[in-house]
């Protein structure tokens, strides 16, 4: 058949259209359907540590964890709240200061120290981007960009939190299977936890505000405070990384304020799939572990994972998730026109 | 003396690096993350046709320039102009090629040995009791030169002309026959040779590193935002004011909190008046 007298048409797979309403309940069939995606999510992610071949790539999976948060907030708060925020670094740094400055000065065990870091680092970012808050696209991504790389030249002029050097001497996990389970469980956690928020009222509110924030405005919606608590909800993911990232390392300093932790959550919502809170996770799954692969050849691994980053935003824009999800849903099929 | 001779100085080489990144997102409204990047190529193309070919100063200069201007016009061409208009898109898609430009110079074996460029002229001359080599006043000329022969070509060739029509009005401008995508890789191209300019004119005064790259970007987005994105004026007279501060805090406080000066002046910008200090877009756009 001649390309120019066909096109490619998408229909529906039965099987999701059955399972859509609320009979999906009475066939395990269907049931099977609608739920083996998340089943493969949560039992892939769980046996992880026991898959890897050894301490190097256990640790590696906790590393992938913590992008994995960070992915996370950045996809929420871009797509569901409309704030571009560049600054992942900056939740990091304040979630893994406030640990480590916990933990050294105060003598509180990790136990008390992570919990304490997520909330703490979160209200303090939250306040200290809430001028910001009005500000809207490529305003709001440049200021972001600046906070971290600000914050690392605070300490580095003041020479406060040990400096250049950072704080060290801080309590690891009591092992490294908590460790591992610890951050899964919490990843596990916000990817379901951020999926019923925003279909919730509140989330309608978010993305609402995304949309048209004037209209929002006129309802009698105060949208700085809503605006606030989702970057507090965003900024605590990333604290909770940070203080994780300062235990399994037992060192805090200015590298976390590096742009590392901005770009490379990025680079994974793109590759993911953006606004689908799934991708973002699949996206540090691939991203990370490739990059630990290619630590032989230096900073040639940046270079590598900005192509890749280049390509998808031309080539592949809705990224993997929505992808494997198209195709896991419907079928294509060539039909004469 | 000292500060009004050595704040002039780094004024205008903050303005240098500034008038590039001005450009580009005055005209095209793309956001050049990659500018740091454009900047260091064109230090190390030149130090390669200088060592590397022997090639003669001023040509290999010239030749630097173009390609860089090719460069930038290419990365507008096939990459940038897929994304316009998504901002987000444009930040992250020009970051990326940026970074991967500095990381990959960094990995092809451009660490370690220092590369210098050359200075124009040697020696020194005493402006106020405060010793001023050539090469910095040889710059400060070549800046104030560049800013009118600037002013001259958007004033009264229609090149010049057509870009500014762009910027002002793209949907107007398309009505009377400029090509917008045209423009847009012109400016691109105009935009790294900017940035050319500057890296020719700066580095001779320091060692070649990748660092400053990210430096430059940081320093040009400071001027440009100070300034008003998009205003060339602006651009011009925050330089002025960062470079000033910049020197003070240097003399006064210490050489540490240079660079803080420089974000923090972002910062309180963007949240106090985030159209800048000459700005022309609406508060409304850019405000809730």
């Amino acid at each position: 058949m001649d390309i120019a007298q066909a096109r490619k048409e998408r229909i529906d797979r039965g099987i999701k259209v059955r399972s859509d309403g609320l009979y999906a309940l009475m066939s395990l069939k269907e049931l099977s359907y609608l739920t083996l995606p998340r089943f493969l999510l949560i039992a892939g992610m769980l046996s992880l540590p026991f898959l890897m071949p050894g301490m190097y790539w256990q640790r590696v999976i906790s590393i992938v964890c913590i992008y994995s948060l960070l992915a996370l907030s950045f996809d929420f708060l871009a797509h569901y709240v409309g704030l571009v925020c560049l600054g992942g670094a900056f939740f990091i740094g304040m979630g893994g200061y406030i640990a480590g400055i916990l933990n050294t000065y105060f003598g509180l065990p990790p136990v008390l120290t992570i919990p304490l870091a997520t909330i703490i680092g979160g209200a303090l970012s939250t306040f200290l981007l809430l001028p910001c808050l009005p500000l809207k696209g490529v305003y709001f991504a440049i200021v972001t960009l600046m906070y971290p790389l600000f914050m690392a030249r605070i300490i580095e002029a003041f020479d406060i939190f040990g400096g250049t050097d950072g704080i060290i001497g801080i309590d690891s996990f009591s092992n490294h299977w908590v460790e591992q389970y610890v951050v899964i469980g919490v990843v596990l956690g916000f990817v379901f936890g951020l999926r019923r928020l925003v279909n919730m009222d509140i989330g309608l509110i978010f993305t609402a505000i995304m949309d048209n924030d004037q209209a929002v405005k006129a309802s009698g919606i105060n949208i700085t405070l809503y605006r606030a608590l989702a970057v507090f909800i965003a900024s605590s993911m990333g604290c909770l990384g940070g203080a994780c990232i300062t235990h399994i390392y037992m060192w805090s300093g200015i590298s976390q304020f590096a742009l590392d932790f901005s770009i490379l959550p990025i680079a994974a919502t793109v590759i993911g799939g953006a606004g689908t809170l799934v991708g973002p996770v699949l996206g540090c799954l691939i991203l990370v572990p490739v990059s630990e692969l290619l630590r032989d050849f230096g900073t040639l691994r940046i270079v590598f994972y900005a192509v890749i980053l280049v390509a998808f935003i031309l080539f592949k824009s809705e990224g993997i998730m929505e992808f494997v999800q198209r195709k896991y849903e419907q079928f294509e099929r060539w039909t004469k026109i | 003396m000292q500060i009004i001779v050595y704040g002039t100085i780094n004024s205008v080489s903050l303005a240098l690096m500034a008038l590039g990144f001005a450009m580009v997102y005055g005209i095209s409204r793309v956001p050049n993350f990659a500018h740091g990047a454009l900047y260091i190529v064109c230090g190390f193309v030149c130090w390669i046709f200088l060592n590397s070919l022997g090639l003669n100063y001023f040509l290999a200069i010239i030749l630097s320039l173009l390609v860089n201007a090719l460069i930038g016009a290419l990365m507008y061409r096939f990459v940038l102009i897929r994304v316009r208009g998504m901002n987000i898109s444009e930040i992250i898609g020009s970051y990326a090629i940026g970074l991967a430009i500095l990381e990959g110079l960094r990995w092809g074996g451009f660490k370690g040995m220092t590369y210098t460029l050359p200075v124009f002229m040697e020696g020194s001359i005493t402006l106020g009791g405060v010793p001023v080599d050539y090469h910095r006043l040889l710059m400060m000329i070549i800046g104030v030169v560049l800013v009118g022969l600037l002013w001259a070509f958007t004033h009264y060739t229609k090149l010049g002309l057509a870009l500014q029509g762009m910027a002002q009005d793209e949907r107007a401008a398309l009505m009377l026959g400029i090509d917008s995508d045209l423009m847009a890789t012109l400016a691109m191209a105009f935009g790294a040779m900017l940035a050319g300019v500057a890296a020719i004119l700066i580095l001779p005064l320091g060692n070649i590193v990748v660092e400053s790259g990210y430096h430059v970007l940081i320093m040009s987005i400071a001027v440009c935002i100070v300034g008003g994105l998009g205003s060339w004026m602006g651009a011009i007279v925050a330089a002025f004011l960062i470079g000033f501060t910049q020197i003070l805090t240097v003399v006064y406080i210490g050489s540490h909190f240079q660079m803080v000066v420089a974000i923090l002046a972002i910062i309180l910008t963007l949240i106090v008046k985030p159209s800048g200090l000459f700005g022309r877009q609406h508060e409304l756009e850019e405000r809730v």
